[in-house]
């Protein structure tokens, strides 16, 4: 019994981040996990329900009053440090950066449309004077705009993710409830996961570039390659906290099932799963958050189109404006991933809107 | 700012017009008027007018849709120019250009088949077939251009030999200048426990060639690489390391290395930060030199051997356009290659470089005319000699670790440069007028015994091995490396 505890204290010191985030939330948000119904009227009277409408200290203003100090202290320092390729830039340099990158999206659409219609008088044109086998279908070859490139990047994230969570989810209900498997691929686990994503590259890119050899794959290498290492560098923290919501299902709930004479898929579904699907949800949502990371890093060597790939190619510019450029993509970079977070936790949420523990 | 972006918008959409006009030419196949006058400037052809449009120059591409790789460097121009130009389009390739990480992934790129194409350093492809890295069959049907690079060394080392410098009576130091200024560095460094060390590019850059090459001239050994060992710097007095070109800057400024040898726009840059002083360009170290070629699969080749004409054919009318009218076009050229998507310095620093003048110091700007030639003296053109020197080069360095006769030299440069294939774009080009007869050499294919060099050796390509011989610093025939140092 106790080197039950043992373990499974050991496994939580992987999940405590993930407990610990929650309480952060938990304290931001202010609302408890458990729904408990909203008195439909104030208790007490008008001057109550007038409060209702401020906002409070906590939710709204002390937020806002944060990122405006940072912004202050920002536009402040910047202009201090002075780099080789100009001062550091401030808030407004990024902004304008921002909308420098805007107006070139706007440029290639219209380039993009302009081209598009000249193909097709074009092909219009040679239909009519008989010559249809003439026709050309290509497609427009201005580089990838910034957004193109966040949808990108949000596409391989995406594959990563769903390639990393259907190997780690059935590996991890495996070794919560099997403790001979989990002690086999403890170590394995435990050695890999440290791994960093640009260490994964060099393997990676070889073994795609041998398995992949048609002239026209439906998707590209480089895409593939960088989803695979974001998978291979996220999909630990998804294994381990679905092994861990697997091991601790109630006892008393197995035993029921035992009662019952539940068979082992009804254990599955109706016991274990909807038991651990908050740790597993946990994992998720931390992995995305690694895997987020961890595609800018493989997308600056694997060649992927992505955001990853546009602060490469901006510090190679080293123009004066490169480095507004490339910060206006790291805020970028940040408010996805907080986009992200917050998806993950709403549907984290959600999944567990019926527990009351 | 704002100029800077509307204009930025502006010319993404004119470009993008001429480009889709090229194509849209292209597609009007076979017509009787065959002056083919093709300046790649015209606007779509008047609707309705289908057949007034010039003849394609050859047969029906066979993979009109291609992706061609490049690396941030200003001689990345032809790619840009025929692109932007609308040179592809009037041969009916629909291009994309994809700036690339660093040269490996440029060299796994084209090998791997996600690019059809690249801008490679001369090296590269010779490397590649005779199993140097990884191995490949790759082939060049065209020098994209001659020189392009120089020698940069840091504030530092400049400060320790400027005053010893010969003055011209300008009060500026008299060019070219040998690097053996450079031995009292050394040992300056040495006294004070550091090591003096340089940058360049890539094993088997020209760069490295050229910075060996200058420092063996100067009397300092630059190191060997061993078959064991690619770090080259076996018995070296300056390490040489690899760096990529865009970190060489701030690669300097911090201190590892103390000058580095690349292309632009990184020594203008060096200059325009003043955070280095270029000391040479490699002009001055071998007049006319070949620097990158465009590289491709054999096999791509001999697959799709209409669309490697097209784009050889597409490329040379490139390079014409960047050398017209003693340098007419350079201006608009540093204002493509300027955008985001291409090299994305700045348009002074590109310029600094590319129309006519290279900046060595605040308040030294000289002429340089020939700092970036891409069509005249017949820069496009693929010498077999040219190959054979690089192949030398690596040699006398122990790239290639064991002797061998002149005829595997030349077996070697005729199989990867392809004068063949060259020989047939510029000709259709000539028949059709567009580029005059006499741009394209009647060679065998080696140049003229060439003395255009720094210590005034002369390179015959027929005799790469007699060549070796006369080299103070590099190995003789017999000689190999390994961990020990030179043997034999």
């Amino acid at each position: 019994m106790s080197s039950d505890i043992d373990t499974s204290i050991e496994d939580h010191a992987d999940v405590v981040t993930a407990d610990s985030s929650a309480a952060i939330d938990l304290a931001l948000e202010g609302t408890p996990r458990t729904e408990t119904p909203l008195p439909s009227k104030p208790a007490r009277g008008p001057s109550r329900s007038l409060k209702r409408f401020v906002p409070s200290w906590q939710s709204l203003l002390a937020p806002i009053a944060g990122i405006g100090i940072f912004l202050l202290l920002w536009a402040a320092i910047a202009p201090q440090i002075d780099t080789s390729l100009g001062a550091l830039p401030g808030p407004a340099d990024v902004l304008s950066a921002g909308r420098g990158l805007y107006d070139e999206w706007q440029g290639t659409r219209e380039a993009r449309a302009q081209f598009y219609e000249a193909q097709d008088q074009r092909n219009a044109l040679l239909v009519e004077a008989g010559r249809g086998s003439e026709v050309q279908d290509f497609e427009f070859t201005g580089s990838p705009t910034f957004i193109d490139q966040v949808w990108t990047s949000l596409q391989t994230v995406g594959l990563g993710f769903l390639i990393g969570t259907v190997i780690a989810i059935p590996l991890g209900l495996m070794s919560g409830l099997s403790k001979t498997f989990k002690a086999a691929i403890n170590p394995l686990v435990q050695i890999m996961k440290p791994i960093s994503p640009l260490a994964w590259l060099p393997i990676v890119t070889i073994v795609i570039s041998a398995t992949i050899t048609s002239d026209d794959p439906i998707l590209p290498r480089s895409f593939i390659i960088s989803a695979l290492v974001v998978s291979l560098c996220s999909l630990w923290t998804t294994l381990i906290n679905t092994s861990v919501g697997a091991a601790s299902v109630d006892k008393d709930l197995l035993n029921v099932g035992k009662v019952l004479r539940l068979n082992k898929r009804q254990q599955l579904t109706k016991l274990i799963l909807p038991s651990a699907l908050p740790y597993i949800f946990t994992g998720m949502r931390l992995a995305l958050g690694v895997g987020w990371m961890v595609l800018i890093a493989a997308e600056m060597l694997a060649q992927n189109p992505g955001l990853g790939k546009f602060v490469w190619d901006e510090f190679q510019n080293g123009s004066s404006e490169s480095l507004s450029r490339i910060m206006f993509a790291v805020v970028v970079i940040g408010l996805i991933g907080f986009a992200l977070d917050r998806l993950m936790a709403t549907l984290e949420k959600f999944v567990s809107r019926n527990r009351v523990a | 700012m704002q100029n800077n972006e509307v204009s930025r918008r502006q010319a993404i959409v004119t470009l993008a017009s001429l480009s889709a006009g090229g194509l849209a030419l292209a597609a009007c196949g076979s017509s009787d008027s065959g002056d083919g006058a093709s300046d790649g400037t015209s606007a779509p052809a008047a609707s309705g007018d289908v057949e007034a449009a010039p003849a394609l120059l050859g047969g029906p591409v066979e993979k009109p849709s291609l992706t061609l790789g490049f690396i941030k460097l200003t001689d990345m121009a032809p790619l840009a120019i025929a692109k932007e130009k609308g040179y592809f389009a009037e041969e009916g390739l629909n291009v994309t250009l994809e700036a690339q990480a660093n040269w490996k992934v440029l060299l796994d790129g084209v090998i791997d088949g996600q690019l059809d194409g690249a801008h490679m350093l001369a090296g590269q492809p010779l490397a590649a077939t005779i199993g140097y890295g990884t191995e490949a069959e790759l082939i060049t049907p065209l020098s994209m251009d001659l020189n392009g690079n120089a020698i940069t060394v840091s504030n530092q080392v400049w400060d320790i030999i400027e005053p010893d410098l010969p003055k011209g009576d300008d009060g500026l130091p008299i060019h070219p200048i040998s690097a053996s200024v450079l031995r009292p560095v050394i040992e300056q460094f040495a006294a004070a426990g550091d090591q003096f060390n340089m940058g360049m590019v890539f094993p088997v850059s020209t760069h490295n060639y050229e910075l060996r090459y200058w420092l063996a001239a100067g009397g300092i050994s630059p190191g060997f690489y061993s078959s064991g060992d690619a770090t080259g710097v076996i018995e070296a007095e300056v390490p040489l390391s690899v760096t990529p070109p865009p970190q060489m800057p701030s690669t300097m400024e911090a201190g590892t290395i103390d000058g580095y040898c690349v292309g632009e726009p990184w020594n203008q840059a060096a200059v325009q930060k003043k955070i280095g002083v270029p000391i040479i360009t490699d002009d001055q170290i071998w007049r006319l030199n070949p620097e990158k070629v465009f590289g491709l699969r054999k096999d791509f080749a001999e697959t799709n051997p209409e669309t490697t004409s097209a784009i050889v054919r597409a490329m040379i009318k490139a390079q014409q356009w960047l050398d017209a009218d003693d340098g007419a076009n350079r201006q608009e050229a540093v204002e493509i290659l300027a955008l985001p998507n291409y090299v994305g310095a700045d348009v002074e620093v590109i310029a600094a470089s590319m129309t006519g003048q290279f900046t060595f110091e605040p308040g030294d700007t000289r002429a340089a005319p020939d700092f970036n030639i891409f069509f005249r003296e017949y820069a496009g053109y693929p010498f077999y000699s040219d190959a054979i020197w690089y192949l030398t080069q690596m040699r006398r360095w122990g790239q290639i670790d064991a002797d061998q006769t002149d005829d595997w030299y030349k077996e070697i440069a005729a199989e990867v440069y392809r004068t063949d294939l060259y020989m047939a774009a510029a000709q259709q080009l000539v028949d059709a007028g567009v580029i005059p007869a006499d741009s394209v050499p009647e060679t065998d294919g080696f140049k003229a015994p060439q003395d255009g060099f720094i210590d005034d050796l002369v390179f015959d390509g027929t005799q790469p091995n007699a060549y070796l011989e006369q080299f103070e610093i590099g190995l003789k025939t017999g000689q190999t490396v390994t961990a020990a140092g030179v043997q034999g």
